[in-house]
C-alpha cells in the first residue's frame, strides 16, 4: 500500500493489547514522549477475548494519573483497528500526532537531559 | 487480608516535598493483594513521582524496593544497608508495616503512602468488602457466618434496626443490612432459633476500648 505516517512515532510490538501495562505507559511519559496511543484490534475480536477490552480500561486509569499529574489526558489514547485496515492505521498516526502537536510538548521533555522520542505506540 | 488504599499523588508530593532522594517500600502481603502497595503500585507510584518533579524541573531519585513483608523484622532488616543513604523511607505497607519499619529504624524519616481501611475480602478483581472489626471475641456462630460488628453499619447485636428496607441498609443504597442477611442465612440453615437469643451487652475491653492489644505464645517466644 506504501502508506505513509508521521516519522516520529515510535511503534512498541506487543503480543496482545492486554500486555500494556499502566506502568508501561507511564514510564513513556517518564521518558519524555508526548503522547501515547494504544492501537487494539477491534473490540470483540481479540484472539485472548478480553485483551483489548482490558487495554481500555488501562488506558482509562492512565488518563486519570496523568490528570493528577497536570498532565492532558489526551495525550493518552486507545483506538481499535484490524491488522487489514493500513489505512486507518495511518489515519490514527495523523491523527493523534495532529492532537499531540496542538497540545504541544510535554512539560516532562522541556526537563529530560537528552533527546528522547516523541511518541511511543503499542 | 488488610485492605488499603494508595493516598493521592498530590498528599505524597507534599509528604515528600523536603527530600530528593527517597527509599519508596512496597509489601508482598495483603496491600499487595489489594493491589495498593505492591510491587507493581511501587514502580507506579515512583514513575508518577519522578514526572512530577520532573514537570517543576526538579529531580528524585527513587529506590524501588518491595520486601516479603513489613511486619516481621527478618525482612524489614533488609534495608539496613542502605536505609541511611536516602533521605526518607515512603513505605506502601499497611499502617501495621509503616509503624513496624518505623519501629525498626527510629532515627529515619517514615512516610505513609497507603490509608490503611479495613479487614476484607476480595468479592471480585479489583472490588474488595469488609468483613471483620477485630473485635476480639468472635460471635460470628451466632449469626450464620456474617459479622454484625463489621457489616451492619451500627455494629447492632440485636437487629435489625428500623432502618432495614428490603435487605437494604439505610445509610447506603448499594450496602446489604447485615441484619437481614444474618437472617436470612440462619433461615437457609434452619438455625432461626438462634435469631431467637438475645446477644449480651458486648465487652468491648478485647477491642479497641482495652488499648493497643498483644498476643503471646510463650511456648513459641525464644527470648524468654
Ligand atoms: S465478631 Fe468480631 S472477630 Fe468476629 S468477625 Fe466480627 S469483628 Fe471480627
Ligand atoms: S439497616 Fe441493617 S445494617 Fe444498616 S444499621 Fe440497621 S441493622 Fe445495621
Amino acid at each position: 500500500m506504501r502508506l505513509s505516517y508521521p516519522t516520529n512515532i515510535k511503534v512498541v510490538k506487543v503480543p496482545c493489547t492486554g500486555r500494556v501495562d499502566v506502568l508501561t505507559m507511564l514510564k513513556a511519559f517518564e521518558a519524555g514522549a508526548d503522547g501515547i496511543y494504544v492501537a487494539g484490534c477491534l473490540e470483540g475480536e481479540c484472539h485472548f477475548l478480553k485483551g483489548n477490552l482490558r487495554a481500555r480500561k488501562r488506558v482509562n486509569y492512565l488518563k486519570t494519573l496523568l490528570a493528577e499529574l497536570g498532565i492532558e489526558p489526551e495525550r493518552a489514547a486507545i483506538y481499535n483497528l484490524s491488522s487489514a485496515q493500513g489505512q486507518r492505521f495511518a489515519q490514527i498516526a495523523e491523527e493523534m500526532t495532529g492532537i499531540v502537536r496542538a497540545l504541544g510538548p510535554s512539560p516532562i521533555r522541556k526537563h529530560n537531559a537528552e533527546e528522547t522520542p516523541a511518541g511511543a505506540q503499542a | 487480608m488488610i485492605v488499603g488504599n494508595r493516598k493521592s499523588l498530590e498528599e505524597i508530593l507534599e509528604l515528600v516535598k523536603p527530600y530528593k532522594k527517597i527509599l519508596l517500600l512496597g509489601c508482598r502481603e495483603c496491600i499487595t493483594v489489594c493491589a495498593a502497595g505492591g510491587e507493581r503500585e511501587v514502580g507506579v507510584l515512583a514513575s508518577e513521582l519522578k514526572i512530577a518533579r520532573k514537570k517543576d524541573g526538579e529531580e528524585i531519585e527513587i529506590k524501588e524496593f518491595t520486601l516479603e513483608r513489613q511486619c516481621d523484622v527478618e525482612y524489614i532488616e533488609q534495608i539496613k544497608p542502605f536505609i541511611d543513604e536516602y533521605e526518607a523511607v515512603v513505605s506502601m505497607a499497611c499502617g501495621a508495616g509503616i509503624n513496624y519499619t518505623a519501629d525498626c529504624f527510629p532515627k529515619n524519616i517514615v512516610l505513609p503512602a497507603i490509608n490503611t481501611t479495613f479487614l476484607g475480602v476480595t468479592l471480585e478483581q479489583g472490588v474488595w468488602s469488609e468483613r471483620c472489626q477485630g473485635c476480639g471475641e468472635c460471635i460470628l456462630h451466632l449469626t450464620g457466618g456474617v459479622c454484625p460488628v463489621a457489616r451492619c453499619a451500627k455494629s447492632l447485636f440485636n437487629g435489625p434496626c428500623g432502618g432495614s428496607a428490603k435487605g437494604v441498609c439505610e445509610v447506603d443504597k448499594d450496602t446489604d443490612c447485615a441484619w437481614q442477611l444474618i437472617v436470612d442465612r440462619l433461615k437457609a440453615q434452619g438455625k432461626l432459633e438462634n435469631y431467637e437469643k438475645i446477644i449480651e451487652i458486648k465487652d468491648w475491653s478485647t477491642s479497641r476500648d482495652g488499648g493497643p492489644r498483644r498476643r503471646i505464645r510463650e511456648d513459641l517466644r525464644i527470648t524468654s
